[in-house]
């Protein structure tokens, strides 16, 4: 069990990232061994900004391998360097923690792919996000935790998805936690609840054309999936709409992109969902306190029905 | 009660050897006299009077604490009791086992009115998942939408939602009737075993799948029928029965049942057979 939480504000912008601590708080008792926010801020737009980490939280309930922080030192230089080579400027530097890093990055080459394959072919180093608007930050612990650790409190933006993991079927980890970021794609993360019983199949298939997972969380493939559909040309709610019958299992899934929020649910509708919807604001969350502890008077929501796929703009 | 012993029609199961055990177990046992009602004594029931009234702000309660202090109002006689602030929390308003006036001013989470015999209770919001589940008899009545697995496994009752549901709503249901007045969504009517569920808009797919018993009425469209589950003819004492049910439901008053759709049990599953997979395959 897990709970997933999203909102998206339309024409406006707000505290997203407390908005979202708020949400996934609520929801800690489906899960608290990891909680991740991806968070979409108010940016100029020119710069990417990339999240990444040169290690594991070892804390308590990590099933990780401490390493020296010397090791993640050495890794940094090398991110460093790599980036240097591919004509990549860091503008602004953030190490938040000893293995977790912010850099705003001017980088002038659209295709992220091959920027990405540089920079993860160093050993213990993953991209958690790459985006001109998107922030991925995800860690150990409920979402209160994760929000004061990584001071996501003040973030301002137009929409963002989270989830709060109960760790099932891979490892308390970082790499295991959502949301996954849409790789190679900017912009692009994903949370899902659920499981999904077709991964290996589905994995292999990808991997065999080039598509690439750093964990082996079941969730993971919907991020690689849907990447995939739109590397083909497929639009997003395309992708998701194929989703429905690619992906097999039970699962609840939140989309996000640079400039929009999309969910899709299983044909069995066996994943829970609450959704409000109105004309300035759309939450939604595996259960609806989620949605009033940033709506706390009487509103109309509703659960969607299976099959459904739906997709707002900001 | 039949004297099963002297049962002298077999069924092919019996004739071949099968089932052959006299049943002389707990369930043949008689556990009470009726003519000794007034011994009896229902744990945690109250007598209530209904025009005694009370709010409770559950705001800032937990649901255990915010179902003591239902339980303890109750104690005090009180017979209409109006929740406010409930804000979708989970498990509230359950467990209690007498009449009772419940009003909840806003929406309720998951599995609210759980466990339930006897109250009246008008939610003015919705409802999370497997709201009313077990429910033994009373009404329950949702003025917006309602989550999945609505009224799962209720034994009696009116379970009613003004709105829309989700999923699953009825599933293993063994009595009392379901009404919904929006749409309902897949596998409606899941292995149910006796009761009506009536919907008067659309309802998604694998609608009564697997069901063992009991009637599904529809108003609108069938995205498909699930396993086992047929149409039946609408008969006039149907439609009055849907008449009289949609008035005392307060919705629908208005609505056309002569054009509803009537879905049953085919009874073509292996388990009507009275042989297990096994033994069926032997006396084939």
């Amino acid at each position: 069990m897990c709970g997933i939480a999203g909102l998206i504000h339309r024409g406006k912008s707000s505290k997203v990232g407390h908005e979202l601590q708020g949400m996934l708080q609520a929801l800690k008792h489906r899960g608290e061994d990891s909680t991740g926010y991806a968070l979409y801020g108010d940016t100029d737009g020119k710069n990417f900004i990339m999240r990444f980490k040169v290690g594991e939280n070892v804390g308590e309930g990590s099933t990780s391998v401490a390493e020296d922080v010397s090791v993640y030192d050495e890794r940094k230089k090398i991110v460093d360097s790599y980036l240097s080579e591919m004509g990549a400027k860091i503008i602004k530097e953030d190490r938040i923690l000893p293995y977790s890093l912010r850099y705003e990055i001017e980088y002038n080459k659209k295709d992220l792919l091959e920027f990405s394959q540089k920079i993860e072919s160093i050993p213990g180093v993953e991209i958690l996000s790459m985006g001109k608007s998107l922030e991925v930050i995800k860690d150990l612990g409920n979402a209160k935790m994760v929000c004061d650790r990584y001071n996501l409190d003040k973030l301002v933006g137009t929409h963002a998805i989270g989830h709060a993991r109960m760790a099932t079927e891979s490892g308390v980890d970082i790499k295991s936690a959502h949301p996954f970021w849409g790789y190679p794609f900017s912009d692009v993360s994903v949370v899902h609840n659920g499981q999904l019983t077709n991964y290996w199949n589905n994995r292999r298939a990808l991997e065999n054309k080039g598509m690439r997972f750093m964990s082996e969380c079941d969730s993971e493939l919907i991020a690689v999936y849907l990447a995939e559909k739109m590397r083909d040309g497929a639009s997003l709610e395309e992708g998701m709409k194929e989703s429905l019958t690619g992906l097999d299992g039970v699962f609840t899934y939140f989309v996000a992109t640079k400039d929009s929020l999309g969910m899709a649910k299983d044909t069995m509708a066996a994943k829970p969902l609450v959704l409000y919807e109105s004309d300035e604001l759309v939450a939604m969350g595996s259960e609806e306190i989620a949605i009033r502890s940033i709506l706390p008077q009487e509103i109309d929501t509703y659960d969607p029905f299976d099959g459904e796929v739906k997709v707002w703009q900001i | 009660m039949a004297n099963l012993k002297n049962v002298t029609k077999k069924t092919k199961a019996q004739a071949m050897g099968m089932h052959s055990e006299v049943l002389t177990g707990r369930t043949q046992q008689k556990f009470f006299n009726p003519d000794e009602a007034e011994n009896f004594y229902y744990f945690g029931t109250y007598d209530v009077d209904f025009n005694k009234r009370t709010d409770l702000d559950v705001k800032d309660m937990t649901a255990a604490d915010a179902n003591k202090e239902i339980d303890n109002l109750m104690s005090q006689g009180y017979g209409t009791i109006v929740i406010k602030n409930p804000q979708g929390k989970h498990s509230i308003g359950v467990g209690i086992l007498n009449k009772l006036n419940l009003i909840f001013e806003g929406s309720l989470g998951y599995f609210g009115i759980g466990s339930c015999d006897g109250p009246i209770v008008r939610i003015n919001g919705r409802v999370g998942w497997s709201c009313a589940e077990n429910l033994m008899a009373g009404k329950v009545v949702i003025e917006k939408n309602a989550g999945s697995c609505f009224g799962a496994a209720i034994r009696g009752g009116d379970l009613i939602c003004k709105g829309s549901v989700g999923a699953r709503t009825g599933i293993d249901m063994k009595g009392g009737t379901i009404i919904i007045g929006g749409d309902a969504g897949a596998f409606t009517g899941f292995m149910m075993q006796r009761g009506r569920i009536i919907i008067l808009g659309n309802v998604g797919i694998n609608l009564g799948d697997s069901m063992y018993d009991g009637t599904i009425f529809v108003g609108g469209e069938i995205g498909s029928y699930g396993s086992d589950a047929v149409d039946a003819e609408l008969t006039k004492s149907d439609q009055d029965w849907l008449k009289r049910k949609l008035k005392v439901a307060e919705i629908g008053e208005n609505f056309n049942v002569s054009k509803m759709k009537k879905i049953v049990a085919g009874k073509k599953l292996w388990n009507y057979d009275n042989l297990e997979p096994t033994e069926k395959k032997g006396a084939i």
